[in-house]
């Protein structure tokens, strides 16, 4: 299983590096996203009673706001990342080779999600720049950070490989993967933008609880993708 | 001669369509079967059906000693499939693709360059990227995915489509030889003389199930083993779109 996962991962990644598709339009995307949301709070009407200090008020609110703006961003683009990922089996009938291939149904889950993981987990090193300068963020408990970020881009890729699969035999791939995916997702939305609010404020102990939240979603979507993977594979 | 593959009163739907319609059909092992039958007749089906991507409703199918209704695994690491579409990843090079299935079967890093070089897509081709190709090397590139694999059962849906003539020919002597090899042969083609000539069985098909049988024409010894790398010193079919 593990073989076949790799071996699958490197065919994903390698496919990526050539048609650099995460790094010409997922990127970009994702860094249009954060600053627009920064536009928009920043520029908005400020709070009552801070009629004087508005951009002041504002500026609070996009630091406040900023973690969860962040990992909206991440949810959008993976999106983009599963479909990509899926799009490449679609293309050329790879999919009955994959089904062909003698390849471990499992295998091929964990080497997909697995590569999609390492894709997000590059965007959000851009986009995490990219939202500490737009929203003025400096985060301080840089291991929570870390912690939650991985863990939370480990159950995105798996859930979003798993509805990926689901949706990607159907007509209407494009829009039903969003919405099946974006439900099952929110529990990551909440769970990594608590621990990252933690990590934000400097206190790191307070985000411990989500960061076990985001390992038990990890844990539990990694084993039912593992599981489910291969008749998904087959009926979509 | 041992059976390679039974289908009885096999039934396959889409959406209540019926793709096989009651289908029985047996085939030898090293025997080359051509399957013809007009548009919609259930050829592509049956080769699916065979390679375990059409689950059967009803009837039975053994495949290479495997019941396909409980051991779908077993058939699939010992069939090979060319349909439509080739099964390539565009942005991997040739040799990528063929590599990927090579080591997907658990094969040896030997049958790579064994496989390239008997369809002549070694050299600069090999490290083409296959989104470059033209459609008869792309044709070459799934057949070279196969051929690396070495299946005992192969199903090809029209592989003569896309080839130039020496490709055609070069694929014609590819056939034979499998079938020397005691590899089995399955071959929808709408070329029927040429697909006549090179098989042992002719089966027609119409509305999901067998109407017909006759002997075909195959030599009795393998036709001339052109060689696509034959092909590609005189020039033809060796441009990269």
């Amino acid at each position: 299983m593990w073989r076949d996962a790799a071996l699958v991962a490197g065919k994903d990644l390698r496919i990526e590096l050539r048609s650099k598709v995460a790094l010409n339009q997922v990127v970009p995307f994702a860094v249009v996203v954060v600053i627009l949301f920064g536009l928009a709070i920043g520029q908005a009407a400020p709070p009552a009673g801070a009629a004087s200090g508005g951009a002041l008020a504002n500026a609070t609110v996009l630091r406040a706001a900023g973690a969860g703006l962040f990992w909206v961003a991440v949810l959008l683009s993976t999106v983009l990342a599963v479909q990509r990922s899926f799009a490449v089996e679609s293309a050329d009938g790879a999919r009955d080779g994959l089904r062909l291939s003698g390849l471990d149904p499992a295998g091929i889950f964990l080497g997909k999600a697995g590569a999609t993981a390492a894709e997000l987990a590059a965007l959000e090193v851009v986009l995490g720049l990219a939202a500490a300068l737009v929203y003025g963020i400096h985060p301080a408990g840089l291991a929570m950070l870390a912690g939650a970020g991985a863990l939370a881009t480990v159950g995105l890729a798996a859930v979003g490989t798993l509805y990926g699969a689901l949706s990607s035999g159907t007509r209407v791939r494009e829009t039903l993967l969003p919405l099946l995916f974006f439900p099952v997702a929110a529990p990551v939305l909440l769970a990594a933008t608590k621990a990252f609010d933690a990590a934000i404020a400097g206190t790191p102990a307070a985000g411990t609880t989500w960061l076990e939240v985001l390992a038990v979603f990890a844990l539990a979507y990694v084993a039912l993708g593992a599981v489910a993977f291969g008749p998904l594979l087959e009926d979509a | 001669m041992a059976t390679a593959l039974s289908f009885r009163d096999a039934v396959a739907l889409a959406g209540g369509f019926p793709l096989l319609a009651g289908l029985t059909l047996e085939v030898g092992e090293g025997e080359i079967v051509h399957v013809r039958g007009p548009n919609g007749a259930g050829k592509t089906s049956l080769l699916r059906a065979c390679a375990g991507l059409l689950p059967l409703s009803s009837g039975s199918a053994v495949v290479l000693g495997h019941d396909l209704r409980v051991e779908r695994e077993g058939v699939r690491r010992q069939v090979g499939m060319l349909g439509h579409a080739g099964a390539l990843y565009d942005d991997l090079s040739v040799e990528e693709n063929v590599r990927f299935a090579v080591r997907a079967s658990r094969g040896k890093e030997g049958q790579v360059a064994g496989a390239l070089g008997r369809l002549g897509l070694d050299g600069r081709l090999a490290r083409t990227r296959v989104g470059k190709l033209s459609a008869g090397q792309r044709r070459r590139t799934a057949l070279a995915v196969l051929v690396a694999r070495r299946p005992r059962l192969w199903l090809l849906d029209e592989p003569h489509a896309g080839l130039d003539e020496l490709g055609r020919l070069a694929l014609d002597g590819l056939i034979v030889e499998l079938a020397a090899a005691e590899a089995t042969v399955l071959l929808v083609s709408h070329e029927l003389e040429r697909a006549e000539r090179l098989a042992d069985r002719v089966v027609t098909l119409a509305g999901g199930r067998v109407v017909a049988e006759a002997s075909g024409q195959r030599a009795p010894q393998p036709i001339a083993p052109a060689r696509w790398s034959a092909a590609e010193a005189v020039g033809v079919g060796s441009d990269v779109a």
